[in-house]
């Protein structure tokens, strides 16, 4: 293929983009004029039908339960399809790794943002129905709070704390209480997901029924994913960098 | 609010820019990063705090780590083969 060919191919498709493009940008709403009825409806019933203050959290754990499930479900494969790929490393191959942070003021400092991270990021999940967050949101925080741990302190304290043989459970036990918690709602005679317990008063942390328990569930399935990704991606460069490293 | 929108959808802009202008793989990574929080900023400016958050750890921590630690294996492994 000539040089002349392949610009006048781009030529043909970058004009029907474009015109597409400019077709699309031609009939959106105006600026800050959201024309969609839900978001409206949403905010409204809100309240009343689920005691929940954070519309958001309320959509993707109880409306949407059945949606989030599939979202979860993905990421799961995902991080547990990363682990397949990127698992050919012994753990004694990451024995002689040194790598450590050799400040003490780093240290401290990351010590504490670690820990700081650990409580926001309960507090995100917790909170999830009152103020912005949820069980995604608190699930990925809390899995940099281990990460803060690699950056600031040591490769060998993080792979303590965050070892593969807890973030694996964890993960499957998050995304396996996702759907048993529909189960048990359907074996009670409600909908897949439907909210089965006592809603609680709106603003309080025990509120939001069984979606609170969902929550819970997706954050621990997100934090052991994360953590998941994270340990195998630095085992591999340590072992890599570092070890006696036989095949990478 | 208007002007504040306006300066985060601009940053936005510059940051998605330079991220595709940059030719080296690490400084597009880290790029990247700046302009994840670029997003993170706009989405708080348009009051989506929920979507700031998730952007706030993956767009500008997770998957800048991911990228630049496939990109260290990749180096590491042309070291060994010399």
């Amino acid at each position: 293929m000539t040089n002349q060919l392949r610009l006048a191919l781009f030529g043909v498709g970058a004009l029907c983009v474009g015109a597409l493009l400019v077709w699309g940008v031609l009939d959106l709403p105006a600026f800050g004029h959201y024309a969609g009825p839900y978001g409206e409806i949403i905010a409204r019933v809100v309240e009343p039908q689920r005691h929940m203050a954070n519309a958001v959290t309320a959509v993707v754990f109880d409306y949407r339960g059945f949606d989030t499930m599939g979202e979860e479900l993905i990421l799961f494969s995902a991080a547990s399809a990363v682990a397949l790929l990127l698992r050919e490393i012994k753990e004694e191959d990451t024995i002689s790794v040194v790598d450590a942070v050799r400040s003490d003021a780093l240290n401290g400092v990351g010590v504490l943002a670690s820990v700081t991270t650990f409580v926001l990021a309960l507090y995100v999940v917790a909170h999830g129905f009152i103020s912005p967050g949820g069980g995604f949101q608190g699930g990925v925080v809390l899995a940099t709070a281990f990460l803060i741990v690699f950056l600031t302190v040591e490769y060998h304290a993080y792979e303590r704390l965050a070892t593969t043989r807890f973030a694996e459970p964890l993960e499957s036990f998050g995304a396996g209480a996702y759907v048993a918690i529909g189960l048990v709602g359907l074996g009670l005679g409600f909908s897949f997901l439907e909210n089965f317990l006592p809603l609680g008063v709106t603003g309080r942390l025990r509120s939001g029924g069984s979606a609170a328990i969902v929550n819970w569930a997706s954050a621990l399935a997100v934090a052991g994913a994360f953590v998941l990704i994270f340990s195998e991606y630095l085992e591999g460069n340590m072992a890599a960098r570092y070890g006696r490293g036989r095949r990478l | 609010m208007v002007p504040l929108q306006s300066v985060a959808l601009l940053f936005v802009a510059l940051g998605a820019l330079l991220v595709v202008l940059a030719r080296d793989v690490v400084r597009q990574a880290l790029l990247f990063s700046l302009y994840g929080f670029a997003l993170v900023v706009l989405f708080l400016v348009f009051q989506a705090p929920d979507v700031a958050l998730s952007a706030l750890v993956v767009s500008a921590v997770a998957y800048p780590i991911v990228l630049v630690g496939a990109l260290a294996r990749v180096a590491a492994h042309r070291k060994r083969r010399g």
